[in-house]
């Protein structure tokens, strides 16, 4: 789950530093996440994962580090069990 | 020098936010219609030029805006309304208007602010939009 993750801030999230090397609880606002790039990372994750955020988890604090998207996406059943390969991943967004 | 005011005390708040007009233009060719009803009002939608530059354009503005609402309403952590509970709306006459709706609504109540403002700018890939509030009777719902 962390490598799709990782992916799709490399591919959305205009973080200054390579995704690849954010700390689990670093938080990513202050490595360049905005608000707006937020919701293109919320966005891509629900396409990569198959899921999709309710407004309950519409909020700042879901996407300010990777432990707390794999905790968001955990609440959303990924990660549940057998069967929860994504699939679904569509890869780098068009810039 | 004389004491200073809280700007709390003087009934006024300010919020700013600025937003890449090319990282909104990539969005919406990225997630369409998904990306535009997440965030913006039909109201928004409908207003928006249909030509991708010039559509981004205004709804990065609005983005901001929303943002900038978001900080003059000082929601609690995790709090925050959503981005359609904060509609930009132009006026006949050229200039744009608030509306609250919701949790934005329920938010401006509580802190009495009840007249408010916005003004939005671009220049070149940068939309921005600042958002002033002061208390009285509310004026900002639809």
């Amino acid at each position: 789950m962390d490598e799709l993750i990782r992916s799709v801030l490399g591919d959305h999230a205009r973080l200054h530093v390579e995704a690849t090397a954010v700390g689990d609880d670093q938080d990513l606002y202050s490595v360049g996440l905005t608000s707006h790039a937020s919701v293109t990372v919320m966005l891509a994750l629900e396409d990569a994962f198959g899921v999709e955020f309710p407004d309950s988890l519409l909020n700042r604090q879901t996407f300010s580090s990777v432990s707390r998207i794999r905790a968001a996406l955990a609440e959303l059943g990924v990660g549940a069990g057998p069967g929860d390969s994504p699939g679904l991943a569509t890869g780098s967004g068009g810039r | 020098m004389g004491a200073a005011m809280g700007i709390d005390s003087a009934g006024v708040r300010v919020g700013i936010d600025v937003v890449s007009v090319s990282e909104v233009e990539a969005a919406v060719a990225r997630f369409g219609p998904r990306y535009e009803r997440l965030l913006f009002t039909d109201g928004e939608r409908d207003d928006a030029p249909p030509a991708p530059r010039s559509r981004a354009e205004s709804l990065a503005a609005r983005f901001a805006a929303k943002e900038a609402a978001f900080k003059v309403l000082r929601p609690a952590p995790g709090g925050a309304p959503r981005w359609r509970d904060v509609e930009v709306r132009r006026h006949p006459q050229g200039w744009c208007e608030i509306l609250l709706r919701g949790g934005a609504a329920s938010l401006a109540r509580q802190a009495g602010l009840g007249r408010w403002s916005v003004s939005l700018t671009h220049h070149g890939d940068v939309a921005a939009a600042v958002v002033a509030a002061v208390e009285g009777p509310a004026a900002w719902t639809s």
